[in-house]
């Protein structure tokens, strides 16, 4: 780079002399365009709030998370300046509570995002691909999953698994990849005939090059503004399963937990409940906002 | 050079393709046959719906081959095809916005092939496949959507030409370009099989692209052929068929209308 080139000058180049410029002036150009919508700018900043907060959960928590002050005086605590959101039954601090639970919820939506995603792409694509006995079997298999209601099956998984917020995670990730695997096989299927598939064929290519390499890539952006979306519903179902006393288990942090045990209370002391409840409602509507404005950015076709 | 004739590089007899099953069946190739020497440019013409872009799929085996046989070096080819055929016949599209990859930059395109049958020197043959088809280093690492449908068609032809070949198969080459640059684009087409003693098989539904290529040609309609013509027949009007003399007048009058040379 020399000295009179700006580094945004040589990100837009048109003549990108590398492999390494050409990638990064081709995510600094979906940069620019995200950044111009600013509600999914507001989404992006939830969402890193939340990263932040999970990682300095320690430093911004004011109490620990797990064991209450005095029994005798500190349960059930209004709002105030010393508890910025009450305590609860057990006289916890619900902030650092809630601060804490933010780790718990960022595993949840990132443990069920790298596992559900790359099955429902490799079950898509793969489908898609080679169509036929191969798309029938897949696809019938997918049906299935998909017949279930998603909470239902993920208490049957957790039943059978045992409660707990490992399990929680892995029921979730497999009732969640069947969407994934509809959208990328019905992508595939645009893209299995195009001529840029037929020239990488004539190349020799086999099949799992031409499914990694050309179609994946492609079906890509769509199945991660998918993924994006689902993350609220996969943070309300990890919350359900809390509720429901199958996710995380007592006494972690977990906000789906909180509710349910907030709900004995909740005419008397409505911060008990309520607090977490906003807190899944901020991070879910994050989300929303983040995959909406993405979705603009990465699918051309779903803007217009 | 394997060719046990001079006669036949690629031999196609009575080729028949069909798609689809029962009412749905479209016979889209009947019984047609031909012979492409060594470096020869051979050309398919014919109008939308005549088959003579399925003639080319069957050979390369993106269309299934439902009856006849095709020869290449003398051996019937089986499907699916072996790796080692592709690297003696290339394609290269009719449509050169569809036939990029659109994730991709250049230089993928151009290198994928390379990894695939793990040729050496990559770079450098990457950066000559360019110089090639007259393309600078400033195109390496662009992405299609930063080129110009010319420029497109030379990467086409860059990555066809690639893993040195000595077929091609031009599936109306220029047909998606401007009239401008379609004459660039024959011009590179003509002089690289000049250089690399390249053999062509064309299709094109313009009388006037064959004639300028190729020395040789076969006319299709309705999935048969119809008859097969030398350049000079066809430039001395020596045609027999009535089908074939339409299609001479049409592009003529086409001819004095548009380009009096």
């Amino acid at each position: 780079m020399s000295a009179g080139v700006s580094r945004r000058d040589w990100l837009l180049s048109e003549q990108p002399a590398s492999r390494r410029q050409a990638k990064l002036g081709q995510a600094y150009r979906t940069w620019v365009q995200l950044r111009r919508n600013k509600l999914a700018m507001v989404g992006l900043g939830i969402v890193l709030v939340l990263v932040l907060a999970a990682i300095f959960a320690d430093v911004i928590a004011p109490y620990d998370p797990l064991s209450g002050g005095d029994l005798r005086t500190a349960r059930l605590l209004p709002p105030s300046w010393a508890h910025l959101m009450g305590t609860d039954d057990q006289a916890r601090d619900i902030f650092s509570r809630i601060v804490h639970g933010s780790r718990l919820t960022l595993m949840v939506v990132a443990m069920v995002a790298v596992i559900a995603t790359p099955i429902g792409l490799a079950v898509g694509t793969t489908a898609g691909y080679f169509g036929g006995w191969v798309d029938t079997v897949l696809m019938r298999i997918t049906d299935i999953f998909l017949a279930f209601p998603r909470l239902i099956l993920a208490l049957a998984f957790v039943a059978a698994l045992g409660p707990g917020i490992e399990n929680a995670i892995i029921a979730i990730a497999i009732t969640s990849w069947p969407p994934y695997a509809r959208l990328a096989r019905a992508e595939t299927l645009t893209i299995r005939n195009a001529d840029y598939i037929d020239a990488i064929r004539l190349q020799g290519a086999g099949s799992g090059r031409i499914i990694w390499g050309h179609v994946v890539p492609l079906c890509m952006s769509s199945v991660i503004v998918r993924v994006t979306l689902d993350m609220a519903g996969i943070i309300l179902t990890a919350a359900g399963l809390g509720f429901l006393g199958l996710g995380a288990q007592p006494p972690q942090p977990e906000w789906g937990a909180m509710i349910a045990s907030g709900r004995r209370f909740i005419i008397d002391f409505w911060w008990v409940a309520t607090m977490p409840g906003i807190a899944i409602f901020v991070v879910s509507l994050g989300f929303n906002l983040l995959g909406d404005g993405l979705r603009d950015v990465l699918d051309p076709k779903a803007a217009q | 050079m394997t060719a046990s004739n001079t006669k036949g590089l690629i031999s196609v007899r009575d080729l028949g393709v069909t798609f689809g099953h029962g009412t749905n069946e479209v016979k889209a190739v009947r019984g047609v046959s031909f012979d492409v020497a060594q470096g020869e440019s051979f050309g398919i013409v014919g109008e939308s719906g005549s088959g003579k872009s399925t003639v080319l799929r069957a050979i390369c085996g993106l269309a299934p081959t439902s009856a006849g046989t095709i020869t290449f070096q003398g051996e019937a080819l089986k499907a699916p095809r072996q790796p080692a055929f592709y690297r003696d016949v290339q394609m290269v599209f009719q449509d050169p916005y569809a036939s990029l990859h659109p994730r991709h930059t250049i230089d993928k395109v151009l290198s994928e092939p390379l990894a695939i049958h793990g040729l050496d020197d990559p770079e450098g043959r990457v950066e000559r496949a360019l110089e090639d088809v007259g393309l600078g280093q400033g195109f390496r690492f662009r992405f299609p959507h930063q080129l110009s449908g010319g420029q497109r068609q030379r990467v086409a032809i860059a990555r066809a030409l690639i893993l040195e070949p000595q077929v091609l198969l031009l599936d109306e080459p220029t047909s998606a370009l401007d009239a401008s640059i379609q004459a660039e684009v024959l011009n590179l087409l003509d002089a690289l099989r000049h250089k690399r003693g390249l053999t062509y098989v064309l299709v094109s539904h313009d009388l006037a692209v064959v004639a300028h290529m190729c020395e040789r040609l076969v006319v299709m309609q309705h999935g048969r052929e119809v008859e097969e013509l030398t350049r000079s027949a066809l430039q001395h009007h020596e045609a027999t068929q009535e089908y074939t003399r339409n299609l001479l007048v049409a592009s003529e009058g086409f001819k004095a209308k548009g380009t009096s040379t």
